[in-house]
């Protein structure tokens, strides 16, 4: 056999596209050609896959080989080809047999010594080998980890070349495979039970956890912004399998520090700093196109602190991400899309100076900086924002007491169960929050009790409310009504989300 | 050395001569040289004018014989043989340039790595 077929993957976006490597060893003078699009690390893995085939006891064809990635018009990247080329070689110099090779994909770099080492994106990679009907996935061992809890396709992890030899010409597996682990994990190193006082933010988010409502935090520095905030991740519901599943697979794209598999069922929680670029917050590159900081909060939390002092363009391209739940980035190598459905909690002071508390004594701003300074989050972004809430400092008596705040696990029962509500309530509509009740649909079908409908129109009349804001708060007001168990939202629950999306506004 | 080393590839080029007898083929001319080069071989069979480069190692050591013809030799070559067949009134004939390594090991059997039209 001097022509041989291994299939290795491309990864567009979230895509998978699997990539037929094929070898072929002619008589020539002894040379390699690459075809099909490589960049520049595929490029050099004529060298690793020379070295490590050497070194792993196999040899280097001495004649002309042609390796073709096919598709030919796709473009290929990174090092994960290395090892279905040499395997690919392998067979086409007759020491592994085709056969044994055809339901497989193959992924991971070489080391120069034969070493296999972790590629990016072997999560979705190897959910594309098992939607195209692979049934084995050959990994780099340190790789293993990350398609932990997806059944219906055989992993074997190799840690060198020479495990991949024995292994297709011998059958021996590298180590017995482990029965993949099902095991959910949840983060439970956090818990609002540290959090002291601060009754108005904990409300503020535990409504933004059931209604899916975006957030906006208003304090002075040291309050507890922050603290708040990282906590959210353990009042939410955990995610469930397909969801997890997903969102690991965006975060094994991007080759984040996260670690995360489908076993993870904490809701990401992701905080990139106020001086982060565009690209970093949507995604983008030119060669591998990686998903920013919104999609890696996909099914979770994206907090951003200090959100004044970002660059205007960063939180605007959030826009299009909060409206559609995705993000699509086009480049010259085309066009991919992530998801990017996620909870937006921004963070800022009440003024540059951060002093303006209470009665703002303290404050050194001068009116215009004040003026300036909450506008800077534009127009339509805060549109999107349905929660404004003041987070004060802690009292004394607060600090002092001995009394643990309430826990995680309290609020997150009171999460799932209103959240139970609101999708039995949807159900078969093709929505499941609150936030996301269609403006038609708030004046008919799910408008407020009479009496709560009353007191907007007031609010209206007396031009305190814009026809925009009277959605917003009609919106909230489910997400109280489901809190409280009240059915249809009652004049309370009205009023209570009226106070809410206003409430940091009073100053 | 230089004698030893060139030894080797005169050696070589004898075995890779008679190679060529034995299947046949009629050496022409060896080490046909011009101010661009030299050819190490010129053979014709059936009409088919044959240029062979030779390649003599005594060890592997530094690699494939054969990889040392990189772009530039190949090019040289090809401009060689088109040489050779217009000094000889040859235009329009067949040709086709062939590779082949000897390999001199300490104590074994020259063995001969012969490539067919591979420029």
């Amino acid at each position: 056999m001097t022509v041989s077929k291994v299939q290795g993957i491309a990864l567009m976006g979230m895509r998978a596209e699997i990539v037929e490597v094929e070898v072929d060893i002619s008589d020539g003078l002894p040379g390699y050609s690459l075809l099909g699009l490589p960049d520049a690390a595929l490029m050099e893995s004529k060298e690793r896959v020379r070295s490590a085939l050497i070194n792993s006891g196999a040899s280097w064809p001495n004649k002309r080989v042609t390796v073709s990635l096919s598709p030919a018009w796709l473009h290929k990247s990174g090092s994960g080809f290395d090892l279905p080329i040499a395997t690919a070689l392998l067979v086409a110099q007759g020491l592994l047999l085709q056969e044994r090779l055809n339901a497989c994909v193959v992924l991971g770099e070489l080391a120069l010594d034969g070493a296999i080492k972790s590629v990016r994106g072997v999560l979705p990679a190897v959910l594309g080998a098992l939607e195209s009907g692979l049934n084995c996935a050959l990994v780099p061992m340190s790789n293993v980890w990350e398609v932990e809890g997806i059944s219906g396709i055989g992993i074997i992890g190799v840690s060198h070349l020479r495990e991949v030899i024995e292994y297709f010409a011998e059958g021996v597996l590298p180590i017995p495979p482990r029965a993949s682990s099902q095991q959910e994990v949840v983060d439970e190193s956090k818990n609002y039970s540290d959090v002291v006082g601060q009754a108005g933010g904990r409300l503020a988010l535990e409504m933004a956890a059931i209604g899916g409502h975006h957030a906006l935090l208003i304090g002075p520095p040291g309050t507890g912004k922050t603290m708040l905030a990282e906590r959210m991740p353990t009042i939410m519901p955990p995610l469930t399998q397909s969801e997890a599943i997903s969102v690991a697979a965006v975060h094994s794209i991007a080759g984040s520090t996260l670690n995360r598999n489908g076993n993870n069922r904490t809701p990401p929680f992701i905080a990139p700093h106020h001086t982060t670029t565009t690209t970093a917050m949507v995604g983008g590159g030119s060669h591998y196109i990686k998903p920013g900081a919104c999609s890696l909060a996909h099914g979770g939390v994206l907090f951003i602190d200090e959100a004044p002092e970002c660059s205007s363009g960063v939180l605007d391209s959030l826009r299009q991400p909060l409206e559609s739940q995705t993000v699509s980035i086009s480049r010259a190598i085309g066009t991919v899309d992530f998801p990017a459905d996620f909870l937006l909690i921004l963070a800022a002071n009440p003024c540059p100076c951060g002093r303006y508390t209470g009665k703002g004594r303290a404050c050194t701003c001068s009116s215009v900086q004040l003026r300036r300074y909450l506008q800077r989050l534009s127009g339509p972004l805060m549109d999107r924002i349905d929660i404004r809430a003041l987070i004060e400092v802690p009292s004394r008596t607060e600090l002092a007491s001995q009394v643990p705040g309430e826990s995680s696990e309290v609020i997150r029962a009171r999460v799932v169960a209103a959240r139970k509500v609101a999708a039995e309530r949807f159900e078969g509509l093709g929505w499941q929050q609150n936030s996301r009740i269609p403006p038609n649909q708030l004046r008919g079908r799910f408008a407020a009790t009479q009496k709560g409908m009353a007191f907007l129109h007031a609010e209206l009349d007396r031009e305190q409310l814009s026809a925009r804001g009277y959605h917003k708060v009609l919106r909230l007001a489910w997400t109280f009504a489901d809190r409280n168990g009240s059915g249809a939202p009652s004049l309370e629950d009205v009023q209570s989300a009226y106070a809410m999306r206003n409430g940091a506004l009073a100053q | 050395m230089p004698n030893k080393r060139m030894k080797l590839g005169v050696d070589g080029e004898t075995l890779v001569a008679t190679y060529l007898t034995n299947q046949g083929a009629q050496v022409l001319a060896k080490n046909w040289r011009i101010k661009e080069g030299e050819i190490d071989i010129v053979a014709r069979q059936d009409g088919l004018i044959i240029f062979v480069e030779v390649k003599s190692r005594s060890s592997e050591k530094f690699g494939h014989p054969l990889e040392a013809i990189g772009p530039d030799k190949a090019f040289r070559l090809q401009r060689l043989a088109l040489a050779w067949i217009a000094l000889h009134g040859a235009w329009g004939a067949d040709y086709r340039i062939d590779c082949a390594a000897v390999s001199f090991r300490n104590g074994l059997q020259p063995s001969i790595d012969y490539r067919i039209g591979v420029l």
